[in-house]
């Protein structure tokens, strides 16, 4: 099976005096659901910027898609960037666009033709069950509905990677089940990698899954 | 109704630039203006020997562009009354000759100096007035009434300058979130700056139309033609075309500036 990120002897740090994550070896295989658990500041969510690229790696070696992130240009980044997903633990909304435009990022960025994107927005806020909020403003929704909203924006372009942190965080029953739902038909319809950083692992996944843990700045593969 | 506060700030920054820009030109118009008319009431006076060649005397300076005779007839015809018909001849022999020199434009000190110089350098001339210390005086006036004029457009354009970079941190804060999440989906520079170069082109539209509306106002009241005309000048106050072309122009390329540094001054969040 191909590989869809592969590091070696990686090394993250925000500072000179402190490593977060320290030499790990580890890979994933393209279209699989991989959960990141680890205690609070053990490097979880370091990980996953490093993943997307807003975090290069201070050693070793990360490949996302065979883009060797270390030294990246921006240009190829940009590129990495258009066929991920990402959903944020905070939202992440653009707050002066509506629930629709927001929605809409991924699709603005990629080049989709408009009757595309509207007919691929709507698809998604019924997804989302929250097509009579379209109109509205990130602030005027609750939390749970914001994150539907997050979700919605890191599927609309069909991406080959998504990335989640924390997604249901702090979300309610109904939301949270929404999410796995939409995370799981994700990688089970789309066959999109699903990297999810979260504390803890639901019960209800319906389909297999890796799990990796983070340890003093180590990764290890759960069995 | 805080964005709209944020765009006026832009705005009337931008409006009092262009305001101290068209005061300086109007100025700057005024003065020459004057000048062009000073230049009609100012002329040397050349005494010769002998009679001057007009061509050779035009070729010894750029400035100069005509050359009058002046006949010395209304002082003879005064002495003729003392005087024999002979001697009266024989003194119109033996006077020199006077030329008014008329010059393009109006000279600086420097200017006459050099002027003086190449005419006494023809052999013939024994005498040259350049009613230096007159012209001195109006042309250091009209010297310090532009300064004074420049320093405060450059006083203004330096206090609205300071009031835009600190409209630029607002910018820089209000636009970072979006340009961050526009990046972190792969946006590229320009449609992530899009918005901002946008709304900072639409600023620089509006403070020229504002500035368009003010100066033809102006234009097409009496007063401020009767205050050209009170001091002898015609001037163009606001050149609908010109003028207004160059305040789009400064306008757009001031807030492009501003958008641009907005976007080299963005880094992106890890």
């Amino acid at each position: 099976m191909d590989k869809v990120i592969v590091a070696e002897n990686l090394s993250l740090s925000y500072s000179k005096d402190e490593t977060i994550i320290n030499k790990v070896n580890f890979s994933i295989d393209s279209g699989s659901f991989v959960f990141i658990t680890g205690a609070s500041g053990s490097g979880k969510s370091t990980l996953l910027k490093s993943i997307y690229g807003a975090l290069k790696p201070t050693n070793g070696s990360l490949v996302v898609a065979g883009v060797e992130l270390k030294g990246v240009t921006k240009a190829k980044l940009n590129l990495l960037r258009k066929h991920t997903g990402i959903v944020f633990q905070d939202y992440k909304l653009v707050k002066e666009w509506t629930i629709e435009k927001n929605i809409m990022l991924p699709l603005i960025i990629n080049g989709y033709d408009k009757s595309v994107t509207q007919h691929q927005v709507d698809s998604l806020l019924k997804h989302v069950r929250l097509k009579h909020q379209a109109g509205k403003y990130p602030k005027e929704l609750s939390g749970g509905e914001q994150q539907r909203v997050a979700m919605a924006r890191a599927l609309a372009h069909n991406p080959v990677l998504i990335l989640a942190d924390e997604p249901t965080g702090n979300l309610d029953e109904y939301s949270s089940q929404l999410i796995w739902n939409l995370l799981e038909g994700a990688n089970n319809q789309l066959k999109a990698t699903v990297i999810v950083v979260t504390h803890h692992i639901p019960e209800s996944m319906s389909i297999d899954y890796k799990h990796f843990n983070i340890e003093f700045g180590s990764i290890h593969e759960v069995t | 109704m805080k964005s709209l506060k944020n765009h006026l700030s832009l705005v009337i920054a931008l409006l009092s630039i262009l305001f101290s820009l068209q005061t300086f030109i109007i100025v700057d118009r005024s003065i020459d203006a004057y000048k062009a008319n000073l230049i009609n009431n100012y002329s040397i006076v050349v005494v010769s020997q002998k009679k001057l060649k007009n061509e050779t005397i035009k070729r010894s300076h750029n400035l100069i562009s005509e050359i009058i005779p002046l006949t010395p007839d209304n002082v003879i015809q005064r002495l003729e009354i003392d005087m024999s018909k002979k001697n009266v001849e024989l003194l119109k022999l033996s006077l020199p000759k006077f030329y008014k020199i008329k010059l393009k434009n109006y000279p600086s000190p420097k200017e006459i100096n050099d002027l003086t110089k190449s005419l006494l350098k023809t052999a013939t001339i024994i005498k040259v007035e350049s009613f230096a210390k007159s012209h001195d005086t109006t042309y250091k006036l009209l010297l310090l009434f532009k300064t004074v004029i420049f320093v405060f457009a450059c006083s203004m354009v330096i206090v609205t300058i300071l009031l835009i970079s600190k409209e630029l941190k607002i910018w820089q804060f209000k636009h970072h979130e979006r340009m961050n999440i526009m990046s972190m989906f792969g946006a590229p520079t320009w449609l992530r700056s899009a918005v901002l170069f946008r709304l900072s082109i639409v600023d620089a539209l509006v403070a020229s139309f504002l500035a368009f509306f003010l100066f033809s106002y102006l234009d097409s009241t009496k007063w401020i033609g009767e205050q050209f005309k009170n001091i002898g000048i015609e001037v163009v106050f606001f050149d609908k075309i010109t003028d207004f072309g160059l305040m789009l122009i400064v306008a757009i390329s001031l807030s492009i500036l501003l958008a641009s540094f907005i976007v080299i001054g963005h880094k992106e969040e890890v």
